[in-house]
């Protein structure tokens, strides 16, 4: 009998070891996105913008062109770069460290003059790289290092759902939300990211993906555990599924 | 009929794989310790993997090729 392989890493994908943390799914996503441009046709004429944060080393597995932004200015930087190259396939991968706090100026106003690019936001609602420190998008009542006893609304008031606050942006054409947990969701977080690719190829302008990913290590949970929390606890206050799609 | 292989030198024994595998077949084998120094995740029965894709899909890591 002869055997078909069904499943390998992506081409998309540089044969490095990820860094990341047993458990950590931002794996899971670098593999989407791979897939989708491969899929697409875009492997020779993607450039990738990556972020400060755990995945500050995604220029290193990516097999595309890689730019390295500052902290929360790689979609200033996408936007130069398709800017000059307005046939490129431009994708920003980001952490809601990056997005979400540091870089809400650079993502906002480049959803306001519609740049054609896609933004891929992981949200694992804490600082990862830095040993788990509460972020913006932390739950209330989440415990970081920062944050020992759980977030405390009076004190540091609520988090910020990113994906509802760029819908509200005229030049926004597609919000999603998805996650990254079990199949079912893996291959919905797909079609979003495809989607996404496809429109800006199509020059519809500004599109982002939030992706909702685990932290083992910054939760203190075992990866089962994280997932079964993500599913049950930030979902909860972070609603899946199509926020904006159009303008 | 299916089949799996895995690079264990690159398995960080997150069990995520174990908890998608519809037939549970999927264990840690704690007989080893690869050079990363995790036990890493071994097929107990290959004649039960039916090449359906989920624990690779899964695979936060990339580790699992899947035939069929």
């Amino acid at each position: 009998m002869s055997e078909t392989l069904v499943f390998k890493r992506p081409d998309m994908l540089r044969n490095v070891g990820f860094h990341y943390c047993p458990g950590c799914t931002h794996g899971i996503i670098h593999r989407l996105i791979a897939e989708c441009i491969e899929e697409l046709g875009l492997s020779d004429k993607t450039i990738g913008v990556a972020p400060v944060g755990c995945s500050v080393l995604a220029y290193d597995y990516f097999n595309c062109d890689m730019q390295e932004a500052a902290h929360g200015r790689a979609p200033a930087v996408a936007t130069g770069i398709k800017r000059v190259h307005e046939d490129a396939c431009v994708f920003t991968y980001q952490g809601d460290g990056d997005l979400a706090s540091i870089g809400t100026a650079e993502i906002i106003h480049a959803a306001a003059r519609s740049e054609n690019i896609s933004v891929f936001f992981v949200n694992n609602a804490i600082y990862g790289m830095t040993g788990g420190q509460m972020a913006p998008t932390t739950l209330v009542g989440q415990k970081a290092t920062t944050s020992p006893h759980g977030r405390n609304q009076k004190y540091a008031g609520m988090p910020i759902r990113m994906s509802e606050v760029m819908a509200a942006i005229e030049g926004a054409y597609y919000i999603e939300r998805v996650m990254v947990v079990d199949v079912k969701s893996i291959n919905n977080a797909k079609k979003a990211i495809k989607k996404s690719l496809q429109y800006q190829m199509e020059g519809k302008g500004f599109s982002m993906v939030e992706i909702l990913s685990t932290c083992p290590t910054g939760w203190g949970m075992t990866p089962l555990d994280a997932v079964e929390w993500l599913k049950k606890d930030m979902v909860d206050y972070y609603p899946l599924g199509l926020i904006k799609e159009g303008n | 009929m299916g089949k799996v292989k895995f690079k264990e030198d690159a398995c960080k024994g997150c069990r995520l794989c174990m908890s998608v595998c519809p037939k549970k077949i999927l264990k840690i084998d704690e007989t080893k310790v690869n050079p990363k120094g995790y036990h890493p995740v071994t097929c107990t029965d290959l004649n039960q993997c039916t090449g359906c894709t989920f624990c690779a899909v899964m695979c936060p890591d990339l580790i699992i090729e899947v035939y069929r």
